[in-house]
């Protein structure tokens, strides 16, 4: 089975092949079961893998497994080779394993769409780009797949590309990753230029040799930052993370896959791999606390008062990766890819819910026309509440162990850290149980003709809700902490693929016992508030912009960032393309030019007045000519 | 003897076309270029990298001169040769499509245009190399006056002499250096042996440089371009960015750096200085362009500016980088010319604001067109990226800085990409469009091998990295050893 | 000896001058004609000097030659005077711009 590494990515890519070629002569039904059945073969093969990581018994040979040597130019050799150990495994498996879920749902939920085989070749190459990305031995293997799911992504967002909104966002999104790009890109080169490779193996054992963990080194900083910069486009983080919420006009599953479990993660993946620079750059671990833990406030600040039911996802998702990057601020690999996991499994679920929730409404968004669907749609409403309480960290459910994680760590480093942690814990239990609240619980708000198709979804958009759901309740138990009686076994897990653990815990298990209970009180206490409001006084968010108060109005229209950015980048740089046209271009360098020509002509123009075509004029020149030649011979004779 | 072959043979080709008349002069064209194509193969697989110049063929000419006719191919210029014999054929299918009149002149001058540009990649006389220089010149001349815009005399003209202009400058430069030489002789070995002060150094790179800066064209230098590019019939700006302009960087890699080492210390910054500002401008102002022909004009400048600047990185990865981009730049913007082509054929029409919605008519053309875009924004596993990757390599070796600046190209190639995409093909299908039809086969069949080729470049750089390190190496290995110890 | 030589220039700037000044095409060919002459005379002269006949060969040829040099250029004069009806060489400028 090992020897079969390569097919896990190259499933997908065949499925991709064969739908987007024979796409005219595949019937549109099929090109679901096509996708779906390539996941699944990638998914056992990985799963093979898995089980070999988790013994301990994964063969040596895979360690580095070399497909293609791809660009060798002086120094430069590049090799598309692929390095498995128990992070890339690990990775896989979510992105196979939530990747087949959310095909199998597609199927169901894409059915009537006329792109329908566009859809799943789109996601199968998808697939193909998002394990190129965690399976790559060296980083330009890694930014392959990383401008790969970026393509995706774009594509998949402007899927019904009739609407221009839709294309818009789907550009907004590209080009946003693609400045985060530039980053990742610029740190390659400076690893290139300073450890000579770009092999991850040789990249770590150098800087380990070569920089001194006690002193600040410029370099790992500058190297540490640009793919910070990187992880922040595609990991949506101050202040590249607008893309993510307008990013929701591609189909919810694909918000699912793409903008939740999987490509958003990629930077929490990208960090925990160069862990080890990471830990020689404590600059850097700061400024990405700072960012994560700004960027889960203010996202959670933006999710308050949303409407569009998938835009609240949308921030939770932003603020649920601050918090990723706030445990790897605070040196937590281990407790970030924690979270990647029990996210990927709860935010996915919560997505494919939102989805039936929409199906079931006929393609309404709005948060404020439904109500009341508790009972009309029983299993999306069952797994839906799993999730939420999963997000909101209510034990024992897997978000409860991954955000507890990362909240004793934060206490570690400072009680106000811990306090700042849990107060976006709180918003993030606010505004998802307000979504909750208003989407299921009270009367129903939609139009009639609305009420008479509510439905349950059918079973093949339910299964994998079923099946993520237990994943969400089981999945937490991985890494319990001693606190708890557990053996943080998957941090264990992940020590073996040479992920840095963070220094063993200072506190007495009374504290942190204390600091849980704490926590949780205040979770319950909002949940408590938010029912009180959303369904015993059945307070509905305001209608229309202008009975909004202040802060509000801020938080709904997302601090105006969007705005700011295009007062500030967008029009300046329309801008200055127009006037470099059309006045730099046209009037000054395009001028000279012209100019130089036109004084040729002039010049012409100006002489030809000596060619009178009278003949005795020309001789007269002749005879003076000649006299002056004659007269320079006789000086330079004489001399 | 296929040097010559190479060089030679679609001049008798053009001749066959001239006689075979207005009728069988397309068949007769394509099957020459395929031939010539085949040869080019041929040559390919016969190429021995570790000899250095391959297919070599000496024959005095005017011998009281010190000139020789001496062509043959080292890495670099089998490089070059592969990319023209395989775009020439494209482009004279593609030009079976457009509203050209006179089919068999416009082939015959293509034709003649191809003889010349092998002859730029392959001589080894600086004389020769002149000679074919200015050749290439006359053909497209034609080309943009016979077939081009309203516009086309001022703009022609304009081009004409701006490009003579530059050429008068290489020539004093070369007489300079052929006075300067030991032996009388305009051999490439003898040419690479002068020795010049410093002063000189730089007299002759400012002449060198200007003349091919004008071709590439680097800013600012660039203004002749958009207008002619514009006003080009598509065939003809094909032929322009898709070959033409590699014969400056060519000239540059071959004249300039083993010959002036001094100077290109000296002056070597301001070069990559003007290219990387030529990026940064030639993308801002590409865009908010309304027609989409001028703004891949721009795009081109911005391309190229990178390649410029990576001639002067004094890298194996960045000249390697020039090499292979050179390579991806020609088939790609010949794939997105193109689709100009095309996109004129349907609508008649290329200013953005009146296009629209076309993917609903043209969706195996939307495919097409993603797929070039995302070559030409260098995205991994298109030839773009390997080109644009090593280039950067090369760069930042040399400043990582100007790197920096440079790679927001990445970013501005994103912006005016994606932009003019989505204005084309993107959005509701309008009605004017509505009796548009999708690709028909013939147009496949240039798409096709364009694709394709991105791909197996994308994937498999290496069989054209091998083939061109060891000319790399000799290059810099000239460059290197030059340089006084004293400096 | 030297009279010979003050001779032939006097002559020769006589026929230059000749031609510069005068606007009768016919007068200017007798001045052209004065010029070759005066260089022929130079020509017999040195050719006695040096004691070489080859000299006077020569004065012979351009004699001859410029005899049919005269026929040419009185055919054409004539042409031109029946053209423009006049030999004045103001009325000949179409060469130019």
């Amino acid at each position: 089975m090992m020897d079969f590494v390569w097919l896990i990515p190259a499933l997908p890519l065949l499925g991709f092949l064969i739908l987007s070629l024979f796409n005219k002569y595949i019937p549109k039904a099929a090109s679901g079961y096509i996708a779906s059945a390539m996941l699944l073969g990638s998914f056992i093969i990985v799963l093979n893998l898995l089980c070999a990581a988790i013994g301990g018994t994964l063969p040596e040979n895979v360690a580095h497994v070399e497909i293609l040597n791809w660009i060798h130019a002086g120094k430069l050799d590049l090799s598309l080779s692929f390095q498995i150990d128990n992070l890339s495994v690990w990775f896989m498996s979510i992105i196979t394993g939530v990747g087949f879920l959310i095909h199998v749902y597609s199927i169901s939920y894409m059915h009537d769409d006329e792109g329908v085989t566009r859809y799943f070749s789109y996601l199968n190459l998808f697939v193909f780009s998002m394990l190129l990305l965690v399976m790559g031995s060296n980083y330009v293997v890694m930014f392959m797949g990383w401008e790969g799911v970026g393509l995706c992504s774009y594509l998949l967002i402007g899927f019904w590309f009739k609407n221009q909104a839709y294309n818009d966002a789907a550009k907004k999104a590209f080009i946003m990753n693609r400045i985060g790009d530039l980053g990742f890109l610029l740190g390659m080169l400076l690893i290139y230029n300073q450890f000579g490779s770009l092999e991850y193996s040789t990249v770590f054992n150098q800087a380990v040799t070569i920089i001194n963990p006690n002193e600040p080194s410029g370099i790992i900083f500058a190297i540490t930052i640009l793919l910070f910069v990187g992880a922040m486009g595609k990991s949506a983080q101050i202040p590249l993370y607008t893309w993510l919420p307008d990013a929701m006009a591609g189909p919810t599953p694909v918000s699912a896959l793409i903008h939740a479990a999987t490509m958003v993660t990629a930077g929490i993946y990208m960090i925990a791999r160069s862990n080890v620079l990471y830990s020689l750059a404590p600059c850097t671990l700061d400024i990405i606390y700072i960012i994560g833990t700004s960027t889960a406030i203010l996202a959670a600040l933006i999710g308050l008062t949303q409407t569009d039911i998938k835009k609240v996802l949308a921030y939770s998702t932003v603020s649920q990766l601050g918090f990723m990057f706030m445990a790897i601020g605070l040196g937590g690999y281990t407790a970030g890819v924690f979270h990647v996991t029990t996210h990927a499994f709860f935010k996915a679920l919560l997505f494919l819910g939102a989805g039936s929730v929409i199906h079931a409404m006929g393609g309404e968004q709005d948060i404020r026309k439904m109500g009341g669907l508790m009972k009309k749609l029983p299993i999306t409403f069952f797994t839906f509440i799993i999730a939420t309480l999963a997000i909101a960290g209510i034990p024992p459910l897997a978000g409860f162990f991954s955000k507890d994680a990362i909240l004793a760590l934060a206490f570690e480093a400072s009680p106000i850290k811990w306090g700042l942690g849990v107060f976006a814990a709180l918003l993030t239990t606010f505004y998802m149980f307000r979504m909750l609240f208003l989407t299921f619980f009270g009367e129903f708000r939609g139009t009639t003709h609305q009420k008479e198709h509510l439905h349950e979804s059918p079973l093949l958009m339910t299964i994998p809700l079923m099946i993520l759901a237990a994943l969400t309740v089981f999945s937490g138990f991985i890494d319990v902490p001693h606190v708890l009686g557990g053996h943080n076994w998957f941090s264990h897990y992940l020590a073996a693929a040479n992920i840095a653990l963070p220094e063993a815990s200072h506190i007495p298990a009374s504290t942190e016992f204390l600091l849980m209970g704490v926590a949780l009180t205040l979770v319950v206490l909002v949940i408590l508030t938010t029912y009180v409001l959303y369904v015993s006084k059945k307070t509905m968010p305001a209608a229309s912009d202008s009975e909004l108060s202040f802060l509000d109005k801020l938080s709904y229209n997302k601090f105006y960032v969007d705005e700011i950015y295009d007062a500030v980048i967008v029009k300046p740089l329309a801008f200055l393309s127009d006037f470099s046209s059309k006045v730099l271009e046209k009037l000054f360098i395009d001028r000279i030019v012209n100019f130089t020509g036109k004084s040729v002509q002039w010049s012409g123009k100006t002489i030809r007045f000596i060619q009178s075509g009278d003949v005795n004029i020309y001789a007269i020149f002749m005879v003076f000519g000649i006299v002056i030649i004659l007269f320079i011979n006789l000086i330079l004779f004489l001399n | 003897m296929i040097t010559t072959l190479l060089i030679f043979f679609p001049l008798v080709a053009a001749l066959i076309v001239f006689i075979a008349g207005q009728r069988m002069a397309p068949t007769v064209g394509i099957i020459a270029t395929l031939v010539e194509f085949a040869i080019a193969i041929y040559a390919y697989l016969h190429f021995n990298t570790a000899e250095g110049w391959n297919f070599r063929e000496v024959q005095p000419w005017i011998s009281s001169l010190g000139i020789q006719y001496a062509v043959g191919m080292d890495g670099i210029s089998l490089a070059l040769v592969l990319l023209t014999t395989f775009l020439l054929p494209l482009i004279l299918l593609s030009s079976l499509l457009g509203p050209l009149k006179d089919k068999k002149l416009f082939y015959v001058l293509a034709l003649i245009m191809q003889s010349a540009l092998i002859g730029v990649f392959t001589s080894k006389d600086l004389f020769l190399f002149y000679i074919f220089w200015e050749l290439a010149l006359i053909p497209i001349y034609f080309i943009c006056l016979l077939w081009g815009d309203e516009n086309r005399k001022f703009v022609t003209f304009k081009f004409f002499i701006y490009t003579l202009f530059g050429s008068l400058l290489m020539l004093a430069a070369i007489i300079y250096l052929y006075l300067s030489a030991e032996v009388r002789s305009f051999a490439i070995e003898n040419i690479y042996l002068v020795n010049l002060s410093a002063c000189e150094q730089s007299c002759i790179f400012a002449g060198l440089f200007l003349a091919f800066a004008i071709k590439m064209p680097i800013f600012p230098f660039h203004t002749w371009q958009p207008s002619t590019y514009t006003s080009a019939p598509v065939p003809g700006t094909m032929l322009l960015s898709g070959i033409m302009l590699k014969m400056g960087i060519y000239g540059v890699i071959r004249w300039i750096l083993p010959i002036l080492p001094t100077a290109l210390m000296e002056w070597g910054w301001l070069a990559v200085l003007l290219s990387v500002i030529g990026i940064i401008y030639a993308s801002i102002i590409a865009i908010k362009q309304s027609n989409y022909k001028t703004l891949i004009a721009y795009v081109s400048i911005a391309h190229v500016g990178l390649i410029a600047a990576g001639l002067f990185s004094n890298s194996t990865e960045g000249l390697q980088g020039v090499v292979a981009q050179m390579l991806a730049h020609g088939v790609n913007v010949v794939g997105i010319l193109f689709v100009v082509e095309i996109l004129l054929n349907r609508t008649g029409t290329l200013e953005i604001a009146k296009l629209g919605g076309l993917r609903n008519q043209m969706p195996q053309f939307a495919v097409f067109f993603v797929v070039i875009m995302m070559a030409s924004v260098a995205l991994p596993s298109t030839n773009g990226f390997v080109g644009e990757f090593l280039l950067f390599v090369g760069l930042f070796n040399y400043n990582p800085y100007i790197t920096a600046v440079a790679g927001l190209t990445i970013i501005l190639g994103a912006v005016y990409m994606l932009s003019s995409y989505q204005k084309i093909m993107l959005g509701e299908a309008k009605p004017e469009f509505n009796s548009v039809k999708d690709l028909s086969l013939l147009e496949k069949s240039i798409l096709i091998p364009i694709v394709i080729v991105i791909f197996v470049f994308g994937l498999f750089p290496n069989l054209i990295l091998g083939l061109t390190e060891p000319a790399v190496n000799e290059i810099l290995h000239a460059v290197n050893n030059s340089i006084p110890v004293a400096n | 000896m030297s009279e010979y030589l003050v001779l032939c220039c006097i002559l020769f700037s006589l026929g230059a001058f000749g031609v510069l000044i005068r606007r009768n095409i016919l007068v200017m060919f007798m001045s052209i004609e004065l010029m070759l002459n005066s260089v022929n005379l130079l020509l017999v002269y040195f050719s006695a000097i040096h004691n070489d006949q080859s000299g006077q060969v020569f004065v012979f040829f351009i004699m001859a030659v410029a005899a049919a040099e005269i026929t040419i250029g009185l055919a054409i004069l004539v042409m031109i005077f029946r053209h423009i009806g006049s030999i004045k060489i103001d009325s000949l400028k179409e060469l130019k711009w």
